[in-house]
Formats: structure tokens, C-alpha cells, sequence
């Protein structure tokens, strides 16, 4: 019973298909510049921020982005109060009370503010809640949506500022819409953003390229909050290192001295 | 192990006498660490054993830390490794480490074994030596496997259903293995747990053969640039402080390499989706083993014939065991071999276009070209290497290796300088 399964998955995977690889060829992104890049690059605030009510207004709706705590905001510049008003403002499972209910009178869910110790809330109960709202795909978490394509912020700006017409010809599935830069070109993502489509209280104008690489910038910290952790204490093992080899040669030299 | 050395003055200090007399270890030091005799034209090449050992001990001081943390379950494997990320006390730096300690770990021991295909130290004496290494090889390439699936992300998943699956081939007692391997009727949890309590035991599998490893090394000692045996006390000086300062050169240099990779690129060597969690109803794009096992993928990959391919894939790494039988020649070191050189360089190109290889899709040109750098890679053991050592015509090779280092400088040899100075440190 197994046999021509595991067969057929071996040969499957051993082969990963050509047909696949050619169907799925999607335009490679063009390589944007980002505050982060390099030894030195950290994240940019405002960027963070203005990506952080992207997210919030527009994405959370249909992503959920699970590895984040509300707390951890605190390292985009927000107070202790207002991380505990952003996260107020979202309702979380409360858990028994003193009777031991977990439901109310009319069978819902008991529910309680969101604390800042808490993850960021899903939009979705579960996964076939999202799938069967969005065109039967599940919207994927983007806590590390970053980190886990191939040039991830790059690839972001891509895909939210990729949509267009489909060239004559192609048929679309019920409810996709057609990107230039998804594999296989057909999402099941409408096009998320539109222009002015949320209120930037300062800064620049709110164009649908300005929104994407905002939303972009804060998902790659969500992806990677350590980054300027990582690089601060990575400059400083650096020079250590470089010092401490500068003088190993020096102590090298000097114990073989007298080798021949 | 080497004897004793009467000539060795006592130890001064009485409470390191005292233990000494009960039991030896200062002495076991001194024979070993300090006083040990070593050819003292040993080139930078030879610093990646013991850069090897550090990888090894940094890999098991990481993963006991990232042990404490993870979850070997399916449900929450993927999870702790991103808590340790992100909420552990410097796990995001134990994690870095870790994942790439494994890849450096790789590249010193590839380095280290290809040093000791150049200099021929796989020769007479130095054959079980040399079979050990080969051993330490075959065991890491699991080892970095299992670890590589308690990640639990996308490639994890599949590229232990793959791997595993490979033993269906076996006739007739290939399922029922490979039933017995998972736990159950494809990778799930019971898996995950065993692949994790092996994880965790292998690399102190790996520590006890180094030790053997470094037991026959110091029956022979270090075979050197010229392959010439050491003469006399001319030819050689103490391990310390000589080796320690010049290892420990090695050492910084790389701790920058590694280091550079975990602080300013520590993603370079995975594959995205591997940050992805494991799915088992989506096949990802493309399944890549991490890139220092590529080159046997592409040997799995060439052979149309599953049990064929699987058992050329561990050939391709057994074949190391018959090197000291397949090169006849009595000249050791490739610096007098020309025929032998420009075939190594040709075979480790060999192995990088393999490596290449493995990485592309199953498709044209590469399936054609991964034929061809697999034959070619087992036509260099089975047809070059020995037709080399029969029919060509070496250059001299030197008296000595003090000859050797004087005619490099341009002098007349001198006399026991390594000794002379062997006493002072003593
Ligand atoms: C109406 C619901 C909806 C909204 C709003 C939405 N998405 Fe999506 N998104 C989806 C769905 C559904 C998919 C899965 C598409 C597929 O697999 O075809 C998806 C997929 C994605 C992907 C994965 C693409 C890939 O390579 O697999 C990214 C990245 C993404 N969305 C980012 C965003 C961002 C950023 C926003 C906010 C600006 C956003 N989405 C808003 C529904 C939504
Ligand atoms: C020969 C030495 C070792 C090698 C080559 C090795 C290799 C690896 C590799 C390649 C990974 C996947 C890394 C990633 O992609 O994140 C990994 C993960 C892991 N290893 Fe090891 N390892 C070694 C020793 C150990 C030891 C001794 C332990 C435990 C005591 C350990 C515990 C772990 C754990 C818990 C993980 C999963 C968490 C993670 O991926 O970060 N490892 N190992």
C-alpha cells in the first residue's frame, strides 16, 4: 500500500519537476535600497511605524503575524502607555472566570482587552476560516513572510506594487488577480493597497509604492527583530578580532623567529 | 603512544608531581601538548584539524544551550526555535552560532580532507588514521541532517521525507524500515523525536572517534609539505610553543570568517523557506539539502536506478577508505607528483561542479552534466589514481625535511636548531 506512494513521492521530489519550475517563472524584483542593508544598516523608526499602521489597518484584516507580542513595539519607539493602548484596543480569550466559565450566557467565547504580554491577535479563528474567506487560500502569517522568500523586503515591494493585467489570453481562477512577480502570476490576494488608502498623520504622501516598502520595512524587523542587536555587538567582536590577530601574527613571527 | 621521554626534567611543582606520580596526566600533557615533536615545515594547512576540533566543541556547547529551549514536537518545534530567537537571553546569537557553526564545521573538515589528498598523508603509515577521518566524515553528514530537520520548516520536513524514503530501495526490507525509521507511516512526531535524541547523541559519538583519531595521528605524528618522514631532531620541533601560537593564528582568523557570517550574514548559507513551517500538504518549489551535502545529491540524482543511486551516493564517501590502496605511489606529497597534482585540481573542481550541480533543478543541461561529474568523480578513484601511481615519473624528493626548508631559503641546512630550542622551552 505504501510502496507506490513513496515511490511516487521520491521520483516526484527527486525530480522537482521542470514543468513546475517553468509555469511558476516569475519576474525577479528589483533590488531596492533599505536603511538595513549592510554591516552598519539599521532599521529606520518612522518607516517602521508608518509600516506598522499599514499593517494594522489594512493586512490584519487577512493576515495574522503570530510571532509578535504587542510589547515588543517598544522597539519601535513606543512608550509603555501607548503599547498598552494599541494593545487594548484588540480582544483576547479570557480564560476561565472565578466560576470557571469560558463561555457567557449565550455560549460566545469570554473575551478580555489585550495585554501588552500578549500576541499580536489573528484575524482567523482557523485556518479553514481564512481559506474559506479568501477565495479558498490561506492567507500565510507574516511574521517571517521576510525572511522566508528570496530577496524578502524586495520581493514585498514586488508583489504589492506588482498587479496588473493579465496579457490577453489568460484565463484567471475565480477571485485571483494577476501579479507580476508571484509565482505563477496568479494570487489570490486582491490588490491590498490603494492609493491614499490610509491616513499618514506626517511624513510623505501615502502612494501605493511609499505604503509597500513602509509595510515591508516593519515586516522585515518583524522577521528579524535582533538585527541591530546583532551588528552593535558584531562591531565590537569585530574589532576585538582584528586586534587580536594583529597580534597573533606579531607573537607568530616572534616564537618562530629562530626556526629554520 | 609515544614513550615517555627520560630526558624530560621532573616537574618542579611538588603538588604536580605528587598527582603525576598517581596519575600521569602533566606528564600525558607534556608528551602531547608541549614536548610533542612536530615536522617544522607544516604550512597553514594544516591548522584545520584543530580548527575542526573547535567547530566540534562549539557546535556541542550551542546545541546543549539551544536543547534547553527547544520542543522536539511538531506542534511546537518550529515555534521554540523562533522563541529562542527572539525571547531567549542572546538565543538569537546561540542559534546563529549553531547554524552556522555547522557550515564552517564543513568547510575546515572538506579543507582538512583535501590537504590530505594533495600531501598523500592517507599513505603508509598513517592508513588507519586516515580511514578515522573518513569515519568522522560519514558520521557528520547525519548528524547535520537530523539537526537540520528539528528546525521543522519546510525543507526540514521534506528533505527528511526524501532522505528517509531513499531506504524503500532497499530490496524486499526497505519499507518496513523505513516504517520503523518514522514511527509510524510518514515523518511526524515520533520521528521528530527520535531524529532529536540522536542529534543530541552523535556528535559525542563523533568526540570518541576523534580521540581514536588523535591517537593514531600522535603514533605517526603529522605527515608534512615534503611527505618525507622526519630524520632526526633537525627535522622537527616541540608542539609548544610553536603549534599553539601558530593554531592559534589559525583560530582568529576563523573566528573572523565565522563570526563575519553569524554578526553580518547569517542567513547566507539556508534556504529561505526553511523559515516556513513545515506543511506536509505543500510540497515546497524545490528540495536542496544544505550546500555541503550537495555534491552527493547530485550522485543520488544521476542515477536513474533508486537502490543504484542511493548506494553510489555512500560510495562516493566510502571510496575515501581505499585511497591508501588505489594510490601506489611511494612518493607521498603532489609537490613531486605533477601528474598527480594537475589531477587533483581537476578533482576538486570536479567536486565544486557537483556541488553546483546539486543545487539546480532536475533538468537539461544538468541531469547530462550531473552524469558526467559523477563518473568522472568515481573514474578518478577506480582509473586515475591508480594508472598515476604506476606510470609517472616523479621529481626528487628531498633528503630530509630541514634539506627541503634550507633549499627553499636558499642556504646550507643547519643542525638542531629545533632541538636546541626544544630545551630552552623546557
Ligand atoms: C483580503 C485579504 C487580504 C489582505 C487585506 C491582504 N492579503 Fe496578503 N494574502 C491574502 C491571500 C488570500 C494570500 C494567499 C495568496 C495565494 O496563495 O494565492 C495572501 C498572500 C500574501 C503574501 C504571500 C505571497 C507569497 O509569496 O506567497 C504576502 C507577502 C502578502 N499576502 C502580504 C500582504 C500585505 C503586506 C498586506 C497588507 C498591505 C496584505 N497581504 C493584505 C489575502 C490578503
Ligand atoms: C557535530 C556537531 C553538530 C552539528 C554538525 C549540528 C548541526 C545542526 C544543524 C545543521 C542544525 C540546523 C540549524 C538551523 O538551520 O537552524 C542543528 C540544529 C539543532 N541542533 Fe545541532 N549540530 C551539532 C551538535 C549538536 C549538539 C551536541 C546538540 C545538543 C546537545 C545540538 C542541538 C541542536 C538543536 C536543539 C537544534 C534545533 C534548533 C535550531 O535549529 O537552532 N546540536 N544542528
Amino acid at each position: 500500500m505504501m510502496r507506490p506512494f513513496l515511490s511516487f513521492t521520491l521520483a516526484a521530489l527527486l525530480a522537482s519537476s521542470a514543468a513546475l519550475a517553468a509555469e511558476s517563472e516569475a519576474l525577479p524584483p528589483p533590488d531596492l535600497e533599505w536603511s538595513f542593508e549592510g554591516p552598519l544598516g539599521l532599521y529606520d523608526r518612522d518607516a517602521m511605524r508608518r509600516g506598522l499602521k499599514i499593517y494594522r489597518e489594512v493586512c490584519a484584516s487577512c493576515h495574522s503575524i503570530g510571532l509578535l507580542r504587542y510589547r515588543d513595539l517598544r522597539a519601535l519607539g513606543y512608550t509603555e502607555s501607548e503599547v498598552k493602548e494599541i494593545a487594548g484596543q484588540y480582544e483576547v480569550p479570557a480564560g476561565p472566570d472565578p466560576a470557571g466559565n469560558t463561555v457567557d450566557a449565550s455560549g460566545n467565547l469570554l473575551t478580555r482587552p489585550a495585554t501588552p504580554a500578549d500576541a499580536f491577535v489573528a484575524p482567523f479563528a482557523n485556518a479553514n476560516a481564512a481559506k474559506a474567506a479568501n477565495n479558498g487560500k490561506v492567507p500565510p502569517d507574516l511574521s517571517l513572510i521576510a525572511k522566508s522568500r528570496i530577496s524578502g523586503p524586495d520581493y514585498l515591494v514586488a508583489l504589492l506594487t506588482g498587479y496588473g493585467e493579465p496579457p490577453a489570453g489568460t484565463e484567471l481562477a475565480p477571485g485571483a488577480s494577476y501579479n507580476l512577480y508571484f509565482p505563477g502570476h496568479q494570487i489570490a490576494m486582491p490588490p491590498p493597497l490603494s492609493p491614499g488608502q490610509v491616513q499618514y498623520e506626517d511624513g510623505p504622501e501615502a502612494t501605493v509604492a511609499q505604503m509597500s516598502t513602509d509595510v515591508s520595512h516593519f515586516l522585515m524587523w518583524a522577521a528579524e527583530p535582533k538585527l541591530e542587536e546583532r551588528k552593535n555587538l558584531g562591531l565590537k567582536v569585530m574589532g576585538y578580532l582584528a586586534v587580536l590577530f594583529v597580534l597573533m601574527i606579531a607573537v607568530k613571527r616572534r616564537v618562530w623567529r629562530d626556526v629554520h | 603512544m609515544t614513550a615517555h621521554n627520560p630526558a624530560s626534567p621532573p616537574f618542579r611543582n611538588p603538588v604536580i608531581r605528587w598527582v603525576d606520580y598517581r596519575l600521569p596526566v602533566f606528564t600525558f600533557m607534556r608528551d602531547h601538548l608541549g614536548d610533542y615533536q612536530t615536522p617544522k615545515n607544516l604550512s597553514y594547512m594544516w591548522n584545520f584539524g584543530s580548527l575542526a576540533g573547535i567547530a566540534l566543541v562549539v557546535m556541542i556547547l550551542t546545541g546543549i544551550f539551544l536543547a534547553m529551549h527547544y520542543q522536539p514536537n511538531v506542534n511546537g518545534a518550529f515555534a521554540s526555535v523562533e522563541r529562542i530567537m527572539r525571547d531567549v537571553n542572546y538565543g538569537w546569537l546561540i542559534r546563529y552560532l549553531h547554524m552556522n557553526g555547522a557550515s564552517m564545521f564543513f568547510l575546515v573538515v572538506y579543507l582538512h580532507t583535501f590537504r590530505g589528498l594533495y600531501y598523500g598523508s592517507y599513505k603508509a603509515p598513517r592508513e588507519v588514521l586516515w580511514m578515522l577521518g573518513v569515519l568522522i566524515l560519514f558520521t557528520m553528514m547525519p548528524t547535520a541532517f537530523l539537526g537540520y530537520v528539528l528546525v521543522w520548516g519546510q525543507q526540514s520536513f521534506w528533505a527528511a521525507t526524501v532522505i528517509t524514503s531513499m531506504v524503500t530501495a532497499v530490496p524486499f526490507v526497505g519499507e518496513p524500515i523505513v516504517e520503523w525509521l518514522w514511527g509510524g507511516f510518514a515523518v511526524d512526531n515520533p520521528t521528530l523525536n527520535r531524529f532529536f535524541a540522536l542529534h543530541y547523541l552523535m556528535p559525542f559519538v563523533i568526540v570518541g572517534i576523534i580521540a581514536i583519531h588523535l591517537w593514531a595521528l600522535h603514533m605517526h605524528r603529522s605527515n608534512n609539505p615534503t611527505g618525507v618522514e622526519p630524520k632526526g631532531p633537525e627535522d622537527t620541533i616541540a608542539f609548544h610553543p610553536y603549534f599553539t601560537v601558530k593554531d592559534l593564528l589559525g583560530v582568529a582568523a576563523f573566528l573572523i570568517v565565522y563570526l563575519g557570517f553569524v554578526f553580518f550574514a547569517p542567513n547566507f548559507f539556508t534556504e529561505p523557506d526553511n523559515y516556513i513551517p513545515a506543511d506536509p500538504l505543500v510540497t515546497p518549489h524545490q528540495i536542496v539539502p544544505e550546500w555541503y551535502l550537495l555534491p552527493f545529491y547530485t550522485v543520488l540524482r544521476a542515477i536513474p536506478h533508486k537502490l543504484t543511486g542511493v548506494i553510489a551516493m555512500v560510495a562516493a564517501i566510502a571510496i575515501l577508505f581505499l585511497m591508501p590502496w588505489l594510490d601506489r605511489s611511494p612518493v607521498k606529497s603532489a609537490r613531486f607528483r605533477p601528474l598527480y597534482r594537475m589531477f587533483f585540481w581537476i578533482f576538486l573542481l570536479d567536486c565544486l561542479i557537483l556541488g553546483y550541480l546539486g543545487a539546480q533543478t532536475a533538468e537539461e543541461p544538468y541531469v547530462t552534466a550531473g552524469q558526467i561529474a559523477t563518473f568522472y568523480y568515481f573514474a578518478h578513484f577506480l582509473i586515475i589514481v591508480p594508472a598515476v601511481s604506476r606510470f609517472e615519473k616523479t621529481k626528487p624528493v628531498p633528503e630530509s625535511i630541514s634539506v627541503d626548508v634550507a633549499a627553499r631559503e636558499g642556504r646550507r641546512p643547519r643542525r638542531g636548531v629545533g632541538t636546541k630550542k626544544k630545551e630552552e622551552v623546557a
